[in-house]
């Protein structure tokens, strides 16, 4: 509550003074995965004090003239390792950071760049999803990581949105020919996710629209997710970084385990439905032939499961 | 005990509890009837005398595990979505038979999540055997418990440990623009065979946020509204099969599993009302097909 009250505090402009972040901090370890795009990725595990929230891939892409950072961790720590890998490599602004959806491993790292006075980017939804569950995050984050980490991870209100189709992609100039395209996405993973296409090097940051070797979180709607994924594959790129996975992997390759799993579990949980199977049959069951092909599967499938049931009972 | 010993600390019980805070303590914690749960500590049974004595004031529960089964995850997958089962077979020979089932969950604000009234059309005898499902909401580890009253007007309780929380002040909705726009409407399943004259356990859901008033919201800065379904009255071919009373314990999009005896076609017909006064209404032809 105490840590509540705190956000509470915040001006009215939504926008939250990073009033402490840690002052030391480890560069992340990153990979350039194309010329001037940068990736750190994360272990797949949950968010504990041995990880420091360590948990999702990070990245940044260089232009000529400006830096764009596409997420920034679970913690301000972590962001601030990954400002710090930045400035290992280059003293241009950093103009531009994109949150691709509200999750808190996605996000908490903000406060590290407060100081570059970024633009933050984030989806039309983002604010409203992030903003119905900042008080159970900022507590998860505060039991997972402690207070210290916790009171550092103050946010930003988005500078600028990205609208969902009909809406266009946005694009963001680095210099040096260097134009990124920040796509906005129907519900999938979750009601706000958000894409970053490098069309000079073909890369695709994905979010978590893409997860490898961890199980996908469904935290939106499984069935908008699977119908992007055809669009998603569609995008012209070599190369994805996923936002759970390895820094990047060829594509549209890289789609197919995570579009098998959806659809065996969405599948699996029709034939429970049609045969008047329970949502507790389908928590135990569905999906389970899928178990040995990913991490975090028990801990993550029965919850999708569960979601995918009650959201498929209204088709 | 002393009468007015236990009138006064239930007052103080009902207070506490509706400020949310769940752990009540009595003067003279009484020995629980029913058999003891899994992980469940005294303090557990402490807070189920208090709850039973705001909702069952002065009454004696008998522990119905005999004949009542109260069926939930012992760690629910989402909170905010825990699927419970109450079953009931009654003896052949019981001159009695079940009213009314009330499902409470000890340590949510409201501990009610249902009360049940159960018609059968041979009036005032109840049902025999039932099965009534729904999903709830559930805000900290808890034993829950299904009190069932019978027709001669006794109580007998089944319990249950369950390890779920935040599951009051999870968020609402992870496509709100979706589930607004099919607010109020209703779905009727029914199994693949519905023999007349059979016991049919059907499945009516009802499209509503259910806000529980414990979702707080930082762009408004406060609570969501508490907003959700008050009662759900279900009939068939004019007869009542079941009323009930709900609460804020209830999950998002209601769903309820009851049991009718479609003895010949009819409509089945549900009236829900929520807590702005609005009602909707569902209305489904059935045809039960002969025994074969």
């Amino acid at each position: 509550m105490v840590l509540s009250m705190r956000i509470v505090l915040a001006t009215i402009t939504l926008l939250w003074i990073g009033a402490t972040t840690p002052t030391l901090a480890e560069p992340l370890a990153v990979d350039e995965v194309a010329p001037g795009i940068f990736v750190h990725a994360g272990v797949p595990q949950y968010a504990d004090g041995n990880n420091r929230g360590d948990i999702s891939n990070l990245g940044f892409i260089v232009g000529s003239e400006a830096v764009a950072v596409v997420d920034t961790g679970n913690s301000p720590s972590i962001g601030k390792g990954l400002r710090e890998a930045i400035r290992q490599r280059t003293d241009l602004p950093i103009r531009y950071v994109v949150n691709t959806h509200m999750h808190p491993d996605h996000i908490f790292g903000n406060a590290a760049f407060a100081e570059d006075r970024p633009v933050f980017v984030a989806h039309s939804n983002f604010l409203s999803a992030l903003m119905a569950r900042a008080d159970g995050y900022q507590r998860r984050l505060e039991e997972d990581l402690g207070t210290d980490e916790a009171r550092g991870a103050t946010l930003a209100a988005p500078g600028q949105t990205v609208e969902p189709p009909p809406g266009v992609p946005l694009r963001l100039d680095l210099g040096g020919g260097r134009v990124i395209e920040v796509t906005a996405w129907a519900p999938a993973h979750t009601n706000n996710d958000l894409t970053v296409l490098d069309t000079a090097t073909a890369t695709l940051f994905a979010g978590d629209l893409v997860f490898l070797d961890r199980l996908p979180t469904i935290d939106g709607d499984a069935l908008g997710w699977r119908k992007a994924m055809d669009r998603l594959a569609a995008l012209p790129a070599a190369r994805v970084v996923p936002g759970h996975g390895p820094a990047s992997a060829p594509w549209p390759q890289a789609l197919e385990p995570q579009r098998r799993y959806l659809t065996v579990l969405i599948d699996d949980i029709r034939g429970i439905q049609k045969r008047g199977g329970t949502i507790e049959q389908a928590a135990e069951q569905a999906a389970s032939s899928q178990r040995s092909l990913w991490r975090l599967f028990d801990e993550d499938n029965p919850r999708n499961a569960v979601t995918v049931f009650a959201a498929l009972e209204w088709e | 005990m002393s009468t007015t010993v236990k009138r006064l600390t239930v007052t103080v019980a009902a207070l506490v509890l509706s400020c949310g805070i769940a752990s009540a303590q009595l003067n003279s914690p009484k020995e629980s009837t029913s058999q003891k749960q899994g992980d469940a500590k005294p303090d557990d049974y402490e807070r189920w005398d208090a709850v039973r004595e705001v909702y069952f004031p002065g009454r004696t529960i008998e522990d119905g595990s005999a004949f009542l089964s109260l069926d939930a995850p012992y760690r629910a997958q989402d909170a905010a979505l825990v699927p419970v089962t109450v079953k009931a077979a009654l003896p052949a020979d019981a001159g009695w038979s079940i009213k009314t089932l009330t499902l409470l969950i000890d340590g949510n604000p409201v501990p009610l999540a249902g009360k049940f009234h159960l018609h059968d059309e041979a009036a005032g005898t109840g049902h025999r055997n039932l099965s009534i499902g729904t999903r709830v909401r559930v805000n900290e580890y808890t034993l829950i418990h299904a009190v069932a009253e019978t027709t001669d007007g006794r109580l007998f309780s089944a319990e249950r440990y369950v390890k779920a929380a935040g599951g009051c002040s999870a968020p609402a909705m992870k496509n709100p623009e979706q589930a607004m726009a099919r607010l109020g409407k209703m779905k009727l399943n029914l199994p693949q065979s519905v023999p007349v004259g059979g016991d049919v356990t059907a499945q009516l859901l009802v499209s509503h946020p259910n806000h529980s008033g414990m979702q707080f919201d930082q762009i408004s800065r406060t609570y969501v509204p508490p907003y959700f379904i008050r009662s759900i009255k279900v009939s068939y071919a004019g007869q009542p099969v079941m009323d009930v009373e709900t609460d804020i314990s209830l999950s998002e999009d209601p769903s309820l599993h009851f049991t009718f005896t479609p003895k010949a076609a009819g409509d089945l017909k549900a009236e829900v009302v929520d807590s702005k006064d609005q009602t909707y209404t569902g209305d489904w032809q059935v045809i039960p097909q002969p025994a074969s």
